[in-house]
């Protein structure tokens, strides 16, 4: 059973508010704050990621996220119905790509060469998509202390689950009501904006 | 909090000072100062990230697209950034190895290309 759900229509503007949501549920847990930060990043990664696929083939659907505390990790499964780009590679291992194949740091040319030199790559540097495609898995993958990419129940969408080891809970450690007044009022400012 | 931005010259580069969240929403608005900045002839970029709060992978794509705008005309874009959290971003993705990363303007403003 996950501790929180949220759902959310595929908008840009919506991916900070699952990024807050992410922080302020994580730091409930008492997960330790290197890690929120992390957890912070990489919900927004996946999220802004299942935007933008969930808006090119199937707009009306909704993404879908998952955060569960349990007492040695903290999961955060996102979850779209979109079809899947070519930002999912996967590497010999049959995981994701691993960031220096992604970018061709191993390529003798240099680093620069690879990034720079090569401006007709799918992922345009000019467009909305990150650059180069994929890059935002990968960020997610040096984040992560597990990550699993899969296509969806259903056959369809892809599901990212990422897992971290936050170790023994802390106390309760609650927002006061002033922290959650503001977080309150920042969430309201994002769905404004959103409209 | 927005992504907030201004610019202002220093000699013969372009300082573009950038504060709050760069992310799949506000990301756009700063790929539009990078092209306008190149477009008006300004190709020597210092982009001050001293007040970024948040950085995604969309965030570095416009970073990657600015310099690769600039290296067409000879130019340059130098990154001033001391904060670990977003350190550790350019890190994980090895763009390090594509940015210059300054500890301040001056000494970005000092850096010969």
């Amino acid at each position: 059973m996950p501790t929180v759900e949220l759902c959310f229509a595929a908008l840009p503007g919506h991916v900070r508010t699952a990024r807050m949501i992410a922080t302020a549920v994580s730091r409930r847990a008492g997960v330790p704050a290197g890690a929120v930060d992390e957890i912070k990043l990489a919900v927004g990664e996946a999220c802004a990621r299942a935007v933008r696929v969930t808006r090119r083939s199937s707009p009306q659907a909704l993404v879908r996220v998952e955060l569960t505390d349990s007492a040695e990790t903290f999961t955060v499964v996102v979850s779209d119905s979109g079809v899947p780009g070519d930002e999912i590679a996967p590497g010999p291992d049959g995981g994701l790509i691993s960031v220096d194949a992604l970018l061709g740091l191993e390529n003798p040319a240099g680093p620069e060469a690879s990034v720079l030199g090569v401006p007709d790559l799918p992922g345009d540097a000019d467009s909305d998509q990150p650059f180069p495609p994929g890059l935002g898995l990968a960020l997610i993958e040096g984040l992560v202390d597990e990550v699993a990419v899969r296509r969806g129940a259903d056959g369809t969408g892809t599901v990212v689950e990422m897992t971290w080891h936050t170790g023994e809970p802390a106390d309760d450690t609650d927002l006061d009501s002033a922290a959650y007044a503001a977080l309150a009022a920042e969430i309201a400012g994002s769905a404004r904006r959103q409209a | 909090m927005d992504l907030s931005l201004t610019t202002r010259q220093e000699g013969t580069h372009t300082v573009v000072v950038v504060g709050g969240e760069i992310d799949v929403y506000t990301a756009p608005k700063l790929r539009e100062q990078l092209i306008d900045l190149v477009s008006a002839g300004s190709y020597h970029l210092v982009v001050d990230m001293e007040g970024v709060e948040f950085l995604d992978s969309t965030g570095l794509g416009v970073l990657v697209g600015g310099l690769k705008r600039v290296r067409a005309h000879e130019g340059s874009l130098r990154l001033v950034c001391t904060q670990e959290r977003i350190l550790k971003i350019f890190r994980i993705t090895g763009l390090t190895k594509v940015f210059p990363i300054h500890s301040s303007v001056e000494e970005a403003l000092a850096a010969r290309d």
